[in-house]
């Protein structure tokens, strides 16, 4: 309603840069409870990852097999495994891993897919052909089972998991990026700034990429939770990394096995740190959508 | 029920109407009173922001969210619309109001044939049954003019053009025989030839049926033309409620004098448009050496038409068909020629093929042949994307018709400003390039401090500003104007005008001017030319071709225009 923009412009004369953005980007957090939560509880995860080595209480790796199988108590809060690790201890020092694993995928993907997903848009033809046809195979697997098969293929480690989650992500990428550039192609801003005598791939990275950013950045929190859940997923089957390393998948399928005799803490802390890590991104992509997007300014 | 008769069919008293945002609460509309008698025709008339549109919505209850009715009481027909439920809105939008939105094409379903639409509402208010819904919805058609009727029935909204989803449009608005009309720019967007048919339309149906109309718009002369009765806003407030003869002859208030000077009109010079304390300048003489600067020879443009038919038909051992072979000519062998400080006006209808012949002549679009000489340069032949980097960019710069679409979103109004200068300019340095962006900001009258604003935090007007900064900031000889006001209201049009003219002789450069308005491009222009179906129908001085056209499509242009009795 432009009546209204309007309106509002001239009752209120904006602020200008960041400070704009800061004062934004605080209302969105303290206006919507939700989004407030889900920012606290990413900058916990956030620390858990960083320092979490230092301030736990015991030695995520050392076995004491005098306690093995407690349930939470006060000396160990969320129970020990079968092997007398303390849980909480690995669900903290788990967390660095599993972050990791997700911040780097999805920093892959975002600079091949976002890249190659602008090109294809805003040129057209044979980018265009070359990237959705990859875009479309990739499509045509079970994800996951092509994750696996990557896996396999490359080999047991961090950096192929990596990898992995990064190509199983790369049509979303794509099609996002292709979308957004496609749109804003022949906009009068483009046109302009070929009248002013910028060649085309100058306009790819000062016109179309900086408009485009925002929006990748929703996608990169929501596909962040994804790409956890995909890293444990591959650990939980055995294709992650190997024990005794603590990670969440590994330790929710370590302790898959003891659910059945009564020993439920094994799989369950892992599992809900797990939880509310994806819970805590997919949340955190709504408010990240509320700060950028400026048709939500209301 | 007697009383009722006398009394107004829509009364808007002291009616308030609150935004709540995050900078605090914006009263948009302001203790107004409207009221629209039975078979009047009010027209409310204002500038953006002027909460017209904001009125109407508040009548129908669809504000949104943030909108509230602060204060004051709508009545219709004895009904207090502000206490009613919604359920009883619900009922009585379409059935006893209608309205018409601006966008056509935005207000029906795109996948959803146009009989079903209006079939639709008759259903939802029960004025047809499931066996004769069909025949109603084929009569409503045939009354807003539509041929055949029984197969534009099934025809979708894409199938057609703009005037006619604007009739479908209507029909969909006056299916359940409202007893008021709501229009909200309802032409707007739309040629004028197809302006007048449907304005005439609306007229003849609702004189027809007894119904009241209110007429939202920006355009005075339309107003002036079709209505009663006007309503002047600006920001929230009444300021002037007359019938439309009085107003015109004897505006009262400030403000509806200066919309009216603002509105180009015949007889008026580009001064003419602007307050009238400022003294009255020299027109500014045209300094034509004679020497041809832009030169158009027979210049073609063809786009393969259906191909994907033609592969399918291929596909299927079918040959495809003649028509299908055929390429479409959107220019269709234009040619003209532009002299040094002449202006020139390029008038056609949407589709002329008007904008594809400047984007040609800009170097952003490829003929298919012809050729296109600057300066005894033929720059036709060198592709657009080469065309970029060359210095003959530098001569050839164009003023974009929406300043918000052209200006990035991401960089300031200096950033903006300063990019052709980076990319093909001499100057160098930081200081020297902010030295340039403020003589240039200078020139075209946009304040300094704004100059670190990013488009959004700047007014239309102020943004149009920062296009022509940026077209002028090589010190180009030629620069295409493609509608540069037609996004803006008509006292920030009269304003931008002033400045190009000025800009022009100062600058020595010349201009072609793209436009659907012959009025406006009567100000600007020495020369003009007519365009329609990829073809010039006419050329000639300005003068010559408004006052004495040729032409009969010049003709059935110019009368087309609606302009306020002066």
């Amino acid at each position: 309603m432009t009546a209204f923009d309007t309106a509002v412009e001239a009752a209120a004369p904006p602020a200008t840069g960041l400070s704009a953005t800061l004062k934004h980007a605080r209302h969105v957090v303290t206006g919507n409870p939700i989004t407030g939560f889900s920012f606290t509880l990413f900058i916990l995860l956030l620390a858990c990852a960083l320092f979490g080595s230092f301030f736990v209480p015991y030695d995520p790796l050392a076995t004491n097999t005098a306690v093995a199988l407690k349930p939470p108590s006060l000396h160990h809060l969320m129970g020990t495994d079968q092997l007398g690790r303390d849980l909480l201890s690995r669900v903290v020092v788990g967390t660095r891993l599993d972050m990791a694993v997700a911040i780097f995928s999805v920093a892959l993907v975002f600079a091949l897919g976002g890249i190659s997903g602008i090109a294809a848009g805003y040129f057209g033809g044979w980018t265009d052909r070359l990237v959705g046809r990859l875009s479309d195979t990739i499509m045509a697997f079970p994800l996951f089972v092509l994750a696996m098969g990557i896996v396999a293929a490359l080999g047991n480690t961090v950096t192929n998991i990596i990898i992995a989650t990064a190509i199983i992500n790369y049509p979303l990428y794509v099609r996002i990026a292709r979308a957004e550039a496609n749109v804003r192609r022949n906009a009068g801003f483009v046109q302009a700034a070929r009248l002013s005598g910028n060649g085309e791939f100058r306009i790819l990275l000062t016109q179309i990429l900086p408009n485009i950013l925002p929006i990748m950045m929703v996608q990169m929190s929501l596909t962040m939770g994804y790409a956890i859940l995909n890293a444990a997923g591959l650990s939980f089957i055995g294709l992650g990394v190997r024990p005794p390393t603590p990670e969440w998948g590994i330790m929710v399928a370590e302790g898959a096995a003891f659910i059945v005799s009564g020993e439920w803490w094994i799989a369950l802390f892992p599992g809900l740190a797990l939880m509310l890590a994806v819970f805590c991104f997919n949340l955190l992509g709504d408010g990240l959508r509320d700060i950028v997007d400026p048709q939500r300014r209301t | 029920m007697l009383d009722v008769v006398h009394q107004p069919l829509l009364d808007i008293r002291n009616l308030t109407v609150e935004f709540a945002t995050r900078r605090g609460t914006v009263t948009a509309v302001r203790h107004i009173n409207i009221s629209v008698g039975r078979g009047e025709t009010l027209g409310i008339v204002g500038e953006s922001g002027s909460g017209k549109s904001v009125t109407s919505f508040a009548v129908m209850r669809i504000l949104d969210r943030a909108g509230r009715i602060a204060d004051g009481s709508v009545t219709f027909s004895g009904i207090d619309l502000i206490a009613a439920t919604d359920r009883d809105m619900g009922d009585m939008r379409g059935r006893e109001i209608s309205m018409i939105f601006q966008n056509p094409r935005a207000a029906i379903n795109p996948i959803r044939k146009v009989g079903h639409q209006i079939e639709d509402v008759l259903l939802r208010h029960v004025q047809a049954v499931r066996s004769n819904v069909k025949e109603k919805a084929i009569d409503i058609l045939k009354q807003v003019r539509i041929a055949r009727p029984e197969e534009r029935y099934h025809a979708y909204p894409f199938e057609l053009s703009g005037g006619m989803c604007q009739r479908i449009v209507i029909a969909i608005a006056l299916a359940c025989k409202p007893q008021l009309l709501i229009a909200d720019e309802p032409t707007t967007g739309l040629d004028v030839t197809t302006q007048k048919a449907m304005m005439e339309l609306v007229i003849e149906l609702t004189h027809k049926r007894g119904m009241s109309t209110v007429l939202i718009t920006h355009d005075l002369g339309l107003a002036a033309a079709y209505c009663d009765g006007v309503v002047v806003m600006q920001q929230g407030e009444v300021v002037e409620t007359a019938s439309s003869g009085v107003i015109f002859k004897a505006p009262a208030h400030p403000y509806t004098r200066k919309l009216m000077r603002a509105t180009p009109r015949p007889g008026a010079t580009l001064r003419d448009l602007l307050e009238e304390e400022r003294p009255a300048r020299t027109p500014t003489s045209v300094q034509t050496d004679g020497s041809p600067l832009l030169k158009i020879n027979n210049l073609i443009k063809e786009y393969p038409r259906q191909r994907v038919a033609k592969s399918m038909a291929k596909l299927f051992g079918r040959n495809a068909s003649a028509a299908d072979a055929e390429p479409f000519r959107a220019v269709d062998g234009v040619s003209f020629e532009i002299k040094r400080g002449q202006s020139v006006g390029l008038v056609g209808e949407s589709g002329c093929g008007k904008s594809t012949t400047s984007m040609m002549a800009m170097r952003l679009l490829d003929p298919t042949s012809g050729s296109i000489i600057l300066d005894g340069e033929d720059i036709g032949a060198i592709p657009a994307r080469d065309f970029a980097k060359l210095p003959a960019r530098k001569r050839i710069q164009m003023v974009f018709q929406d300043p918000t679409d052209s200006l990035n979103p991401r960089f300031t109004a200096a950033r903006a400003i300063a990019d052709p200068i980076l990319r093909l300019g001499d100057v160098r340095g930081r200081d020297a390039l902010r030295a340039r962006c403020e003589e240039l900001a200078q020139l075209v009258g946009l304040p300094r401090h704004l100059l670190d604003r990013f488009p959004h935090q700047l007014s239309g007007g102020q943004k149009a500003r920062v296009g022509i900064a940026r077209a002028i900031a090589l010190h180009p000889e030629l620069v295409i104007l493609d509608e540069p006001t037609a996004a803006l209201d008509v006292s920030v049009q009269a304003i931008v005008l002033n400045l190009l003219d000025e800009l022009k002789s100062r600058l020595s450069m010349s201009y072609l001017f793209v436009s659907h308005d012959l009025h406006v491009v009567r100000l600007l222009c020495d020369h003009v030319i007519v365009m329609k179906s990829g073809r010039i129908v006419e050329k000639g001085s300005a003068r010559q071709v408004l006052e004495a056209p040729q032409d009969e499509y010049t003709r059935e242009l110019i009368a087309a225009i609606p302009h306020p009795p002066v």
